[in-house]
């Protein structure tokens, strides 16, 4: 179905920007040119305004108190969940669990499911690609239980090898636990084959979602994954609050991860019995301000639509590639052919510690190191990349500003 | 012109393309290995002590930013025959000068003082301090790496 010409509103960039507050300010003497959204994003007005007005009015602790303020912040806290699991079109919201953040979510994991399923001589696959948070805690399980660690090769594009991929993949796989979108690089893995391929072997997969979940309409039912997870701080949210979604047969036969409050049903000191899913892994006072805050931010974007979104960063990418690729010392790294908004690079013989001091100086935020993900950096024989990332909020004119700032370093180097 | 002038100061540039003293000393006493976590610059430094205490020699190897690199390099072409306690005694007041802990650079320090502008660069800081710090562990003959890092340092 096509709208009208007239009903179809262009994507506005202009009064998206108005939504973030920090976008005004100046950083060194010039406006501030936000490039470093693999990061952390910058929030919206609805997001702070929400946690100030938690604050303010509904400051209460939740499932716990029969007067006033105690419902009205568990209603906020559990509406939020029903939120974020039409986000993601999970099955029912007792699959979405609190975490503080992604790599919460691949630990809680690793600690629970991990530590009961994994025995000595299975296997756990991941990539070349993945952030630490997607390996050390599957070091750490592997370690302890004498199970072996396996990582699916990149090409000199920063794609994985498929090929290579099924290879590694035999009755003793486990669990695969790949990155959707690679925040090094940028690389859109193909996880729905991953997915289809490792289930048909019978093994797992959970998908790391940091990247993807701001960028990319995610259906978790079907992708068909079995643990999805994402941070809210990298979807225009509050820090310290994650998601990790576990389809519920998984979540109920699963031990819980931290004892305490809450993800109790009933304790004496002969027995406890666990709450169900998703109570059960929440023990303790949560991140209730967080987990409002993150309501709202999933409410933001999709009241701004993630196929826009998509389609605005990839023009953002397309034009940055274009622009950065005419200056000759440039060297972009990661050129897969499905990649999000992420441009790495190195310049020349000049260090991405000095690239970002330079850029930062003139207003222009990137990031300047191995990202967490040294093993891709070692992949590509260098130390680090200068990185810009874009968020749904980032323009031309920037990118052009980006680009302007990158002639600066070669002239201080020159 | 530049307005970087305070940071990459010529003098810094110079040694950051034509690095001083840099590779291996096979008959060094004194080593150590230094990293900065948090941009992967890596440092191995070789000294030769006579026993006066005197500093007959002094090599480095390594990767890094221009200010890691041409702060190693400018550091062994000052240290090179000045005493433990000269060394020990320089570290210390480049090491407050660039942490801006003192409002004027001590003039002993001499050349070193084109890195007083690190100090407007917080997140600088250990790119020029790591060859120093490496430098007092070599004096010790520390054995593990120096890391700038105190363990800080997720991100993506
Ligand atoms: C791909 C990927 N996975 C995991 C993480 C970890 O996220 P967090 O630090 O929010 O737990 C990040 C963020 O840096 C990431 O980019």
């Amino acid at each position: 179905m096509t709208a009208p010409a007239s009903i179809k509103t262009a994507y506005d960039v202009e009064k998206i920007r108005k939504d973030f507050p920090i976008l005004n300010r100046q950083v060194h003497g010039k406006p501030l040119v936000y490039l470093d959204n693999a990061a952390t994003t910058q929030k919206p007005l609805s997001v702070i305004e929400m946690e100030d007005r938690y604050y303010r009015e509904m400051n209460a602790n939740i499932h716990r108190g029969v007067h006033l303020l105690s419902q009205e912040s568990t209603k906020a806290y559990e509406d939020a969940r029903v939120t974020i699991q039409k986000f993601i079109n999970a099955a029912s919201s007792s699959e979405i669990i609190y975490t503080r953040g992604t790599t919460e979510s691949i630990n809680l994991v690793a600690q629970t499911w991990g530590r009961k399923n994994i025995q000595a001589g299975d296997e756990i696959l991941i990539s070349h690609l993945e952030h630490h948070s997607n390996i050390v805690p599957w070091q750490m399980l592997c370690e302890e239980k004498g199970a072996k660690l396996k990582v699916i090769p990149i090409n000199d594009r920063g794609e994985l090898l498929m090929d290579e991929f099924k290879k590694l993949v035999t009755s003793k796989t486990k669990l695969v636990s790949v990155g959707h979108v690679s925040n090094a690089l940028g690389t859109i893995n193909p996880i729905a084959d991953i997915i289809h391929y490792a289930h048909e072997h019978g093994a797992l997969v959970l998908i790391d979602g940091a990247q993807s979940v701001a960028h990319l309409k995610v259906d978790v039912q079907k992708l068909d994954c079995d643990f999805y997870a994402f941070s809210g701080h990298k979807i225009y949210g509050p820090t310290g609050i994650g998601v990790l979604y576990g389809k519920l047969a998984l979540l109920n036969a699963m031990p819980p991860y931290q004892g305490g409050g809450d993800m109790i049903a009933s304790v004496t000191f002969e027995k406890t019995l666990y709450a169900k899913p998703p109570h059960k892994f929440e023990a303790g006072t949560p991140h209730i301000a967080g987990v409002i805050g993150l309501g709202k931010a999933l409410d933001y974007v999709t009241a701004v639509g993630l196929d826009a979104i998509a389609a605005h960063e990839h023009e953002l990418l397309v034009y940055g590639t274009q622009a950065l690729s005419q200056i000759k010392q440039v060297r972009i790294i990661g050129t897969a052919a499905m990649k999000a908004g992420v441009l790495s690079f190195t310049l020349g013989e000049i260090h991405p510690h000095d690239i970002g001091t330079i850029l930062d100086r003139q207003g222009v935020a990137v990031r300047a190191g191995h990202h967490c993900a040294q093993p891709v950096m070692d992949r590509f024989n260098i130390p680090a990349t200068a990185r810009a990332s874009f968020a749904l909020y980032n323009t031309k004119p920037e990118v052009d500003l980006l680009v302007a700032a990158v002639h600066k370093v070669l002239e201080v180097f020159k | 012109m530049s307005d970087f002038s305070d940071l990459y100061q010529d003098l810094i540039l110079d040694h950051q393309k034509n690095p001083r003293n840099f590779g291996s000393l096979p008959d060094a006493n004194h080593h150590a290995d230094g990293f900065n976590p948090l941009c992967g610059d890596k440092i191995s430094l070789d000294m030769k002590l006579d026993d006066k205490g005197v500093i007959q020699d002094i090599h480095f190897k390594g990767s890094g930013c221009a200010i890691s690199k041409a702060s190693a390099s400018m550091m062994t072409t000052v240290l090179k025959g000045k005493k433990v306690e000269e060394a020990e005694h320089l570290f210390h007041e480049f090491h407050d000068m660039v942490m801006g802990k003192i409002d004027k650079a001590p003039e002993d320090l001499g050349k070193l003082k084109v890195f007083e502008g690190v100090k407007e660069y917080p997140a600088r800081v250990k790119c020029a301090s790591l060859a120093w710090h490496t430098m007092d562990a070599a004096l010790k003959n520390e054995k593990d790496v120096i890391s700038t890092d105190d363990g800080k340092g997720s991100e993506g």
